[in-house]
């Protein structure tokens, strides 16, 4: 009986990442009981906020939280990555500056209302979905090559779209959407991430959008047969990715008020897919749990930040992550988990055969 | 007897994989003779060609890698990576322990074969996609190229040095240059390497049983274990040959830079991957010829030098013809395939 | 005495979690002799076969080959090794490679591949087999059936004892069906022992000498085929007397309502992308009528084109006399027709979503987008279905896919029984499932029809057809060549029919 309960626990989906983040949690307790301190201080403008590494790692996990909904509804639709999303967050914030400086790169006010800025970016985010999607559903192309075209060429666009110029955002109202607003000690990047899982949890619950990605992710042939086209589900996936895509450029552009097209959001797409594995989604299609991958997301972010702590570099930072992610999906991969229950399973016997 | 239909289109009398080779070939030479007419310049002279050799010979050996575990259905991003850690750890050895060149060619065999070992064995035995695998290897050895060193050095050592500046002429081949002397075209010794490597490779895919249950593992997995191909070790030894080559082309790009940076071959896997599907090679496995990925690291290297000649030289411009060029060939695969599906049908 | 026995098992027992697939199961092969192993779906005959082919590892048991005495099979090379050779029902080549390559890859010893004699060996074999291929063609360019007997062509130049031929017919026709039956008469004469495995009870009463049946992972019995009729044979592989598999037409009588005479849907010169000739066909309310014609025929292809499951190029279509338009399945949906696919795998389960999504699936997409049922409504639409059809499931969450065949089939059906269409077409319901259900779904076809549903029904088993159907139209390559009813409705009839008479 009991065995049956561990094992429920064992087999769901939330089990892998809840252990990742339990595990971060106890190494950091052990090295730093202050890791887990949050205190109020200042920030420049004078403004209550809340710090500690907590909270940094809600912050800055918040793209990878946003991206990964839209790559968990993509994996399940396509069974392939996007791995074009770095780049597309470049041309999203790209072309929201264009907007935000009218091509001029030290304006003295902004050129257009904020919302007229971020609404384009949705809708060159979701362009560079629809191309992708167009790529993948249409032209039947493996979503990881497909969208290996805007990862080769999405930084060269961006660049292209501001004449290489550095444009500075010189209004200081952008800056609250990846810092804070005043008064409120929060990062505003919490609420949008919450404004999004509310939005995405809507979503699910009235559309069949979670049945039918799932339904093509699964087979194609079959849902096709019942109704389902299968064409528009994956380019809808794409599509939605690409605003996931528009709401992450948003807070990458305003943490800095500017860009930089070769380091913005660089190997984020790597994250964002780790993000949904670590949920224990098949990266090749069909069921998904969409509050794994989120909780994935901020594990790595977590995993990130802890990184940070023990004083590794930012660019050795990759070693280890790569290490971490080894060992997790050695860990979960079926051949090995069938290994150790075979293993759990003799062990009694053999002990019995001993006494 | 039903009669079975004979299909007489020239598509379905080839196979997928010359189909696809000679629509490579055709583009490559197509796209060359057109920049010598309309563009002229450096492009009539023969060691315009061969430099591009000469840049692209580390890109050809990672490529014919890439090429021979996408036929077997899988995919390495780690190539990139590795050439990076393999620059790196040749430069420190060769500079900061005084090392021999032999010892250095050791070391990029060895950390490419241990690359190979584990990579393979993660994916053939343990069944674990090989995106994320690779994916893993190559953050671990971009972080690694950090940890070993982290600022970028040039290497002094006089041996290296002198091997990376020996030129062989190519005989018959040259141009005259302003001051009227005749110059003949050489290579460097990476290209000859390349070369080597890319016939011999050929000869491996062709006439092995170990090349032809590449191609059987990539056509259908399940078929092939079922035909007695052992599949696992198939895609274990494919994975071993691509890391093994990238530990070669990591040592060729080292010769042709001569310096350890953490930023060399950005992005290599990526221009790997392209080069294979130009050449001809799916992802989906099975259909791909390493004469064609040689092409296809030609194709893609002219395009960008005609690019730079047309005075477009800005940093984007790269980026963007060598994704339109993939997104070009990706069309024409899938098109061409999907044409040869419908006919075949009727 | 000893060397006759070419193959023994002895006590194979294997499981998977929650299931006993094989228990204490023997069987025994004699040199020159076509056996055939039957058994309802899920009686373990592919566990039984894969164990032998080395895919699964048995749990216990013994395994012993004439001349070798005990062997171990690890894998599908050591099985090829041993002499025992595999052809299964969905074709194992690999489709980017020639005919010659896939009949010699995995075989023989050495590095190298020498092309030249490979092709001519090859060349030399599809000669004398009759096969209609060129050694160097690429695979995928051959028809289906070609590359089933290039399978069939691979296993026999292998020089094995054992030949096990796994459901292979099934996607060949009539005479194919016939060069294969006489290949295995050839190779038994030589002293090769084979295996068939078919649910195809007329084929093993042509060919075959002797039958095993298993039930439920266990072993029923050996018998000498003489000592076994028909009856008796599924008597035994079902567990019980069958008598009722006779005439069932007779229990339920025809729908007699007063629009019984209404065309529910009527098609004229409707043609799809997948390459029939244009044809004409309706249906009346009430009316259960079949497609027939040889595998290939496009009997298929016909009732995809009504679905709009392939691309309709031409023709036109009415309901209930009103002329709509039908380019994809949802328009037929929308319009009360339902279509259960041939290929219950490619097309029909969607394997890891549970029984209760499988279910709902066809109303949900129905219904709309953005009307999503509520978990509780779902579930108790399929309680409801899993009851009426007798769906063998431990929950509605289990995936389909854990369900044997009947069951995948029966979920499939209350799918589409859910949308409670007008019009169903059931394109071979009943290939490739147990006996038991096959009986099942013909009672519910006549029962639906009795209460006023019109029924298509296509199956490859002709006494299947004439049992349900009222009307038959009759297929030969690829075009209508005649329609039968009354009367004519019998073996002889069809028969003539498809062969054409001219």
């Amino acid at each position: 009986m009991n065995k049956q309960i561990l094992k429920k626990i064992t087999s769901n989906q939330l089990f892998i990442p809840l252990m990742a983040l339990i595990l971060l949690a106890v190494i950091n307790l052990i090295n730093d009981p202050g890791f887990f301190k949050v205190t109020v201080g200042t920030n420049n403008a004078g403004n209550p906020v809340l710090s500690g590494y907590l909270i940094t790692i809600l912050d800055y996990g918040s793209e990878l939280a946003i991206l990964a909904i839209g790559m968990t509804l993509v994996t399940a639709a396509s069974g392939g990555q996007d791995i074009s999303v770095g780049a597309t967050i470049a041309i999203a914030g790209s072309a929201m500056l264009r907007i935000l400086c009218g091509g001029n790169s030290r304006p003295e006010t902004i050129q257009a209302p904020i919302i007229v800025a971020f609404l384009v970016a949705c809708i060159v985010g979701m362009l560079c979905g629809a191309f992708n999607g167009m790529l993948v559903a249409i032209f039947k192309i493996q979503p990881m090559i497909a969208t290996l075209i805007l990862f080769t060429a999405g930084r060269s666009i961006a660049a292209w779209i501001n004449n290489n110029e550095l444009p500075i955002v010189p209004d200081p109202k952008f800056a609250y959407f990846g810092g804070f607003i005043p008064g409120i000690p929060i990062p505003t990047t919490v609420f949008i991430v919450i404004a999004c899982i509310i939005v995405i949890a809507i979503v699910l619950k009235l559309t069949n959008l979670g049945l039918y990605t799932q339904a093509v992710g699964i087979n194609e042939n079959s849902s096709r047969l019942n109704g389902i086209n299968p064409i528009f589900i994956k380019f809808l996936t794409f599509v939605i990715l690409g605003l996931c895509v528009a709401v992450a450029a948003l807070i990458k552009v305003s943490r800095l008020s500017t860009i930089n097209y070769s380091v913005i959001a660089k190997d984020i797409e790597m994250d964002a897919i780790l993000a949904v594995a670590l949920g224990g989604n098949a990266l090749s299609g069909g069921k998904f749990n969409m509050w794994a991958s989120i909780l994935g997301a901020y594990v790595i972010q977590f995993l990130t930040t802890t990184l940070y702590k023990f004083n590794v570099q930012s660019d050795a930072l990759a070693a280890y992550k790569a290490v971490v992610v080894i060992l997790l999906v050695i860990f979960s991969a079926p051949t090995v988990r069938d290994y150790m229950a075979k293993l759990s399973k003799q062990l009694p016997v053999t002990r019995k055969e001993a006494a | 007897m039903k009669k079975i239909k004979e299909n007489t289109s020239i598509f379905n009398k080839m196979s997928d994989t010359n189909l696809l080779l000679t629509i490579t070939i055709v583009i490559f030479f197509l796209m060359y003779i057109g920049a010598v007419l309309f563009q002229g310049g450096g492009f009539t002279k023969p060691q315009m060609f061969f430099n591009i050799l000469n840049a692209n010979a580390a890109l050809i050996i990672t490529a014919c890698g890439m090429s021979i575990v996408m036929i077997s259905g899988g995919i390495d991003i780690s190539v990139g990576g590795v050439v990076a850690l393999v620059s790196m750890c040749c430069a420190v050895y060769l500079d900061y322990h005084d090392g021999s060149i032999i010892g250095s060619i050791l070391i990029a065999l060895g950390i490419g074969l241990a690359y190979g070992l584990v990579q393979g064995f993660l994916v053939a035995y343990l069944d674990i996609q090989p995106f994320i695998v690779s994916l893993a290897g190559m953050f671990f050895a971009r972080g690694m190229t950090t940890i070993v060193n982290t600022a970028p050095f040039n290497v002094e050592d006089p041996e290296f040095n002198a091997l990376k500046l020996t030129r062989i002429n190519v005989p018959g081949l040259g141009s005259v240059n302003k001051k009227g002397i005749y110059v003949p075209a050489y290579v460097e010794i990476g290209v000859i390497v390349a070369l080597l490597l890319v016939v011999l490779l050929f000869l491996v895919l062709r006439y092995t049983r170990l090349g032809r249950n590449l191609y059987a593992v990539g056509g259908n997995k399940q078929s092939a274990l079922m035909l007695g191909i052992n599949v696992k070790r198939t895609k274990f030894l494919s994975h071993l040959i691509c890391s093994l080559l990238a530990g070669i082309g990591g040592y060729v790009y080292f010769l042709h830079v001569g310096s350890g940076a953490a930023s060399h071959a950005m992005g290599m896997e990526m221009n790997a991957i392209a080069s294979s599907i130009i050449g001809g090679t799916m992802l989906t496995g099975g259909v791909g010829n390493i004469i064609g990925t040689l092409f296809g690291v030609l194709s893609l290297s002219t395009i960008q030098n005609i690019v730079a000649s047309a005075g477009l030289d800005q940093a984007w411009w790269t980026g963007i013809t060598i994704a339109a060029m993939l997104c070009i060939f990706l069309l024409i695969q899938s098109i061409v395939m999907s044409q040869k599906k419908k006919a075949l049908k009727i | 005495m000893e060397e006759k026995q070419v193959l023994t098992m002895r006590g194979i027992n294997k499981s998977f979690p929650g299931v006993k697939a094989l228990q204490n199961v023997d069987f025994t092969l004699n040199k020159g002799e076509i056996h055939a192993l039957m058994g309802e779906n899920g009686a373990g005959k592919s566990t039984l076969i894969k164990v032998l082919t080395g895919v699964y590892s048995k749990d216990a048991g013994t395994i012993c080959l004439a001349g070798k005495g005990e062997v171990q099979i690890h894998s599908p090379q050591d099985a090829q090794r041993l002499g025992i050779s595999t052809v299964y029902q969905e074709i194992t080549l690999c489709p980017n490679l020639t005919v010659a390559e896939n009949m010699f890859i995995g075989r023989g010893e050495g590095r190298l591949v020498d092309w030249k004699s490979m092709n001519a060996d090859t060349e030399k074999l599809l000669k004398k087999l009759d096969i209609p291929a060129k050694a160097t063609q690429q695979l995928a360019n051959c028809s289906i059936a070609v590359q089933q007997m290039v399978a069939i062509a691979r296993a026999v130049d292998m020089d094995c004892k054992v030949l096990i031929l796994d459901e292979p017919t099934s996607s060949l026709d009539e005479q194919e069906v016939e060069k294969l039956f006489g290949l295995m008469r050839d190779l038994k004469e030589m002293g090769v022992g084979i295996i068939f495995v078919t649910h195809f009870l007329d084929q093993v009463y042509e060919v075959c000498d002797k039958i095993t049946v298993l039930r439920d992972g266990q072993l029923v019995g050996e018998y000498e085929i003489k000592d076994l009729p028909r009856v008796q044979l599924v008597a035994k592989m079902l567990g019980k007397e069958m008598d009722d598999l006779s005439d069932i037409k007779g229990e339920n009588s025809a729908y007699a309502g007063k629009d019984a005479e209404e065309r529910v849907f009527e098609a004229s010169k409707l043609q799809s992308d997948a390459g029939i000739q244009p044809f004409d066909f309706y249906i009346k309310k009430g009316e259960v009528n079949g497609f027939t014609g040889l595998l290939g025929s496009g009997r298929s292809e016909c009732v995809r084109s009504i679905f709009g499951a392939d691309r309709v190029i031409g023709g036109h279509v009415k309901v209930h006399g009103k002329d709509v338009k039908i380019n994809k399945p949802l328009d037929a949906m929308k319009n009360g027709i339902a279509y259960l696919p041939e290929d219950r795998k490619v097309d029909g389960i969607i394997g890891d979503l549970s029984v209760r999504d499988n279910i709902i699936l066809a109303l949900q997409v129905l219904t709309g987008f953005f009307k999503p049922f509520s978990k509780a409504k779902a579930n108790a639409f399929a309680e409801e279905y899993i009851k009426k059809l007798n769906i063998k499931t431990a929950s509605t969450d289990t995936p389909i896919k854990s369900l044997s065949g009947g069951n995948q089939q029966k979920v499939i059906l209350a799918r589409w029984l859910l949308m409670h269409p007008e019009y169903l077409i059931l394109d071979e319901p009943t290939r490739g499932i147990d006996v038991g259900t096959k009986v099942d779904i013909q009672k519910l076809v006549l029962e639906l029809a009795s209460e006023g549903m019109s029924v298509t029904f296509i199956s490859s088993e002709t006494d299947e057809m004439l049992r349900t159907c009222s009307r038959l139209v009759v297929m030969r390559d690829r075009k209508v060549v005649g329609e039968l009813s009354g009367d004519d409705l019998t073996q002889n009839k069809i028969m003539s029919t498809i062969a054409g008479g001219e």
